[in-house]
């Protein structure tokens, strides 16, 4: 069950930063419940940055980024109204994906 | 249906499944799975990377919960391609991995989990070559067990 994602893209200066929040657990394998009982590894692995289609960033992650991840990238140039895509891929073939304009 | 023909059909909807993620480059397993820096730096063959000042690492010098310390980096190694973070007393180091192309400026923040006080490593790749700066981050609040 993939949870909402949200993203803003600004181009200032030349340059567009772009963040990212994604909805996600993050377990580590290393968290117990009530009963003790380890709450199995679920996190995301994969994240992609795409502008019109292009990828430009390809990130590998481990369970030690932050439940709810942030990501701010940052991208050379950019247009108003161009199209950012990020994706994400977990351990359990999980996925999501959200697209915003450059403003 | 024979039970062969009932395991190709499913191979092929899986495989169908699969498809979208097929041109992403695979979870570096062996490197993730590296319980020291050293091991996990070794199997992305980054094992000796030069210390360096132009890869900065901007985070607190105490985090007061270890579940969310921000981390921002940036390299202004010329040509930078990759930047790999690494946590030093994690159970597992490697904590990730981004690879820049054209369009995108070396530069990533982002939000980790410390289990306990620990250099934070931070490695660039240009050209082949790789770079690395490391900053020690104090945690009164661990954030991986619990």
């Amino acid at each position: 069950m993939a949870g909402p994602m949200k993203m803003r893209a600004t181009l200032a200066g030349g340059y567009t930063d772009v963040r990212v929040l994604m909805t996600h657990p993050m377990e580590t394998g290393q968290r117990k419940d009530a009963e003790g009982k380890a709450l199995p590894l679920h996190f995301i692995q994969n994240l992609t940055v795409k502008v019109n289609g292009k990828t430009v960033m390809e990130g590998q992650i481990s369970q030690a980024v932050s439940r709810n991840p942030v990501f701010f990238f940052r991208l050379r140039g950019g247009a108003k109204g161009d199209k950012i895509e990020v994706s994400w891929l977990d351990n359990r073939g999980e996925t999501n994906k959200t697209e915003t304009a450059i403003a | 249906m024979n039970d062969l023909r009932r395991k190709t059909l499913l191979g092929a909807a899986a495989l169908l499944l699969l498809k979208p993620f097929a041109a992403l480059a695979a979870w570096h397993k062996e490197a993730f799975g590296a319980k020291s820096a050293p091991d996990a730096l070794k199997s992305l063959g980054a094992a000796n990377p030069a210390p360096s000042q132009d890869v900065v690492i901007e985070a607190p010098q105490i985090a007061e919960n270890g579940a969310v310390v921000p981390i921002e980096i940036t390299s202004n190694v010329k040509g930078t391609t990759s930047i790999l973070v690494l946590i030093d007393k994690n159970p597992f180091p490697l904590a990730g991995k981004f690879d820049f192309s054209e369009g995108a400026l070396p530069f990533v923040k982002l939000n980790v989990k410390m289990g306990e006080t620990s250099d934070v490593r931070v490695v660039a790749e240009a050209g082949g070559r790789h770079y690395v700066a490391t900053k020690e981050i104090k945690v009164t609040i661990g954030g991986c067990g619990g």
